[in-house]
């Protein structure tokens, strides 16, 4: 019976998207209802094929793990592809010439830049919070995930958004918003497929057979709660047409920009921050066999952390149309947050204490030590940038940049990593990994890669910062913005080399994961939900 | 996963829970950072009393310190306008002329004006002055419409071509596509190709005189040698604008150019006109 009402919902979807490709007023929606056409009629026909077939009950003493084994594949791919993007636009900066004539409209910097950020944080660091949290919830629950297919639903929701993402940014859909991007039609889909999440995550912490909630399930729960509330406020708009890309802010001026700067912080905070302190929790304390460090640190620095987080958004905006008293609670709130941060640092490594030996003979635990460290550097850095008078050098230079990409590449990037190493073998029954060398090559070509390109977004951005404010003898500015450019040149090459080796890593990643699902016998499945008390 | 084992008298107390394998020590926070946290509320409470901060009702607290960007800038201003005030009012005063003799003045203007240039004209002329395609070089002694110290200063104010500035230096070539026919274009071009070098056809380049007397020497000269009046180019010294090869030539002469420059006197201050003429008049090419 739900099957029809699922077929009827999935014909009309079809239909309404093929309506609106017939009106559509721009390339971009074109494309986009096509697309969800296709996504729908794929569905239709599934749910088609499978209708009437005798319906086996949900096995609630198993896990369920295949949405998170095509999380885990989707993470892989996703990374990828938004590395090579990222590493394209890179030598795009460095080399104008790559900034095809014939590729004119599609394949500029400004169309891939936002390909490259959303490829990275939404589509391999959402894959990778998604797929973990999934993981995580049912081991530490000793529970199913609820709503049974309701977590498919998730996955292949979220693969939809980032599919109408991409080729909308390609094709020139964008609000202008900086983390976000997306189109209205996007954006009602993705509230959605996040509400689905926040049922299937909550309904499997609801259902639990441990007593208590589990540290890293705070975390992925505050992070999916406030990803929510800040998608949905920042992405107020009003189409201009419901048959076009187009829409209007509903803000205007500096609200506007305080608006999508609470967002665009926020994103940082409980996205690449809070998600991901949750896969530490969980990840670290397994690989390394230890206890966590300090539960009342953990309880202490999680109500700090994400009291404080949502407060620090003016930051962005120093020296600005924002007014001064903003400005000032944005730095004091980016300040305090500094410890709370640590926080999660203290208890990752401390987690090892005891197990350091391990450093020697197991480099997923490696990347993990350095993830953790990259964390603590960047959440040091943050807050000194966030001081006004350092501010006033770092703004709008490189060394944004290079910030953003030490969080990104060595934290977000490490931990994701060190968790598909440990999930694969785990999720496929596989004895162990299929090269450990191989891992070994990843955790140095990642690591070095992120040297060079922090060290020359360092170099580059505070010698950008120098170069805008040198005046001469009279108080007048010695050099023009062209000057500065010619300048970085360099270091944009070191930049871009930083970025071959980062991908190169995730490439053998890939490899080594595949290999490991192909080649290594499997061993007998550990999958049933059995609380561990 | 093997549960720890649970050896007191090595490992601190955990907290008796378990997840999946995972137990947690109930380790103290660590006291330093409480410390830290702590220093940095303070501070935090300190700062907020001491700068803008909360917002009220009408308007925020201004903090005792009375700091505020805007205040901060126009003092900025203000002392560097102040600073320089006395050499901006003899920069305006002396005659054009006599501002390259002045020592002082001029040293003031190399610094002032390449601010100026920097910011307002490498766009199109380049931050070195070397131009682009239709975009003169400033460094050369090659002018349209003059390297005198007056003659730049008139086309920084009034602009080229612009439609805001009734003053601006005017002057149009016609678009030859209309008035000659494809063999008098072929002609004409190997002729004016001839004035500074090799033409592409010798025989099309001598029946183009005729061509040329007709129709360009008005502006051009008979000679070729141009008139800074007119802002007609000198065809005679090999250094071109929008290109010397035959198709880009050809091109100008069918379809005629129309470069334009805006005037500078709505943005820009009479001192900083002045000290941004003398710094390109200085860079190589015055007259």
């Amino acid at each position: 019976m739900a099957n029809y009402l699922k077929l009827i919902v999935l014909g009309v979807i079809t239909l309404l998207a093929l309506i609106a490709a017939n009106y559509a007023r721009d390339l971009a929606y074109l494309v986009n209802a096509l697309t969800v056409a296709a996504a729908a009629g794929i569905a239709f026909l599934w749910v088609l094929r499978h209708t009437d077939e005798p319906v086996m009950p949900a096995p609630e003493t198993q896990y369920m793990d295949g949405v998170v084994r095509a999380g885990v594949i989707a993470t892989a791919l996703w990374g990828v592809v938004g590395f090579l993007a990222g590493t394209f636009i890179a030598f795009q900066l460095a080399f104008p010439e790559l900034n095809f004539e014939w590729a004119q409209g599609y394949m500029n910097f400004g169309r891939l830049r936002p390909l490259h950020t959303s490829a990275v944080i939404f589509a391999f660091g959402g894959n990778a919070l998604i797929a973990t949290s999934f993981y995580v919830v049912q081991r530490t629950s000793a529970a199913r995930l609820w709503g049974g297919n309701l977590g498919w639903f998730v996955f292949w929701g979220y693969q939809l958004v980032i599919v109408l993402a991409a080729t909308g940014y390609l094709l020139g859909a964008t609000q202008s918003r900086e983390y976000a991007e997306p189109e209205w039609y996007v954006d009602w889909w993705l509230t959605i497929v996040w509400v689905a999440y926040l049922a299937v995550f909550l309904g499997t912490i609801v259902k639990r057979k441990e007593r208590h909630i589990y540290v890293a399930n705070w975390f992925y729960l505050s992070f999916i709660i406030t990803v929510a509330m800040l998608h949905i406020v920042n992405n107020l708009s009003i189409p201009v047409s419901i048959f076009g890309s187009k829409s209007v802010a509903l803000f205007a001026g500096v609200q506007d920009a305080m608006t999508q700067w609470w967002y665009g912080h926020n994103a940082v905070g409980f996205f690449l921050t809070a998600g991901f302190l949750g896969m530490m929790y969980y990840f670290v304390p397994k690989q390394a066999e230890r206890p966590v460090y300090s539960y009342k640190l953990s309880i202490i620095h999680f109500w700090a952390l994400i009291f404080i987080y949502i407060w620090a958004g003016p930051h962005h905006l120093h020296y600005t149309a924002l007014p001064d008293w903003a400005s000032t609670l944005g730095m004091v709130f980016s300040v305090v947050l500094w410890m709370p941060s640590w926080g999660g640092m203290i208890n990752g490594l401390m987690t090892l204490s005891g197990a350091w030996d391990k450093l020697r003979t197991d480099p997923v635990i490696r990347m993990m030590v350095i993830s953790v460290g990259f964390y603590g550097m960047s959440t040091f850095e943050g807050p000194m940038m966030s001081i006004r008078a350092v501010n006033s050098l770092s703004h709008y230079t490189d060394w944004t940049i290079g910030h953003v990409h030490s969080g990104a590449l060595g934290w977000n990037g490490m931990i994701t990593f060190g968790a598909l190493y440990f999930l694969v073998p785990r999720l496929w029954n596989r004895e162990r990994l299929y090269s450990i060398r191989m891992v070994s090559w990843h955790f140095w070509l990642a690591t070095i890669g992120i040297v060079l390109y922090a060290a020359a977004m360092w170099v580059t951005g505070i010698m950008e910062g120098l170069m805008w404010r040198e005046v001469d003898a009279n108080g007048f500015l010695v050099n023009s913005f062209a000057d500065t450019v010619a300048a970085k040149f360099p270091m944009y090459v070191v930049r871009g080399l930083g970025g071959v080796l980062y991908l190169a890593g995730a490439i053998i990643m890939c490899y080594n994961l595949y290999m490991t699902v192909r080649r290594n016998p499997a061993v007998e499945s550990s999958h049933s939900a059995v609380p561990a008390e | 996963m093997a549960k720890q084992p649970k050896d007191k008298n090595q490992e601190p107390e955990t907290t008796g829970h378990e997840w999946d394998g995972i137990q947690e020590y109930n380790n103290p926070l660590p006291r330093w950072w409480v410390w830290i946290f702590y220093a940095t509320i303070i501070w935090g409470i300190w700062y907020t009393i001491a700068y803008p901060a909360w917002p009220m009702i009408q308007d925020a607290t201004s903090g005792y310190k009375g700091w505020s960007t805007r205040a901060n800038v126009e003092q900025a201003i203000q002392e560097h306008e102040a600073a320089n005030a006395e050499i901006n009012e003899k920069l305006t005063s002396v005659e054009l002329a006599s501002i390259s003799e002045d020592p002082e003045l001029m040293a003031y203007s190399r610094s002032a004006g390449e601010a100026v240039f920097e910011t307002w004209c490498a766009q199109c002329h380049g931050s070195g002055a070397a131009g682009a395609k239709g975009y003169p070089n400033l460094l050369d002694n090659a002018w349209l419409w003059g390297g005198s110290m007056e003659a730049i200063h008139t086309t920084v104010k009034h602009g080229i071509r612009n439609e805001e500035d009734p003053d601006a230096r005017y002057s149009q070539m016609p678009a030859f596509g209309d008035i000659l026919d494809e063999q008098q274009i072929d002609q004409v071009v190997n002729y004016v190709m001839s004035m500074s070098g090799e033409p592409r056809d010798a025989e099309a380049a001598a029946a183009g005189e005729e061509v040329f007397v007709n129709n360009c020497a008005a502006c051009h000269m008979e000679d070729g040698t141009g008139d800074q009046f007119q802002g007609a180019p000198n065809l005679t010294d090999a250094i071109w604008l929008y290109g010397g090869d035959y198709e880009t030539l050809t091109e100008t002469v069918t379809n005629s150019r129309f470069g334009v420059m805006p005037p500078w006197d709505e943005r820009l201050s009479d001192a900083e006109i002045r000290a941004v003429s003398a710094y390109v008049h200085q860079l190589g090419g015055g007259q």
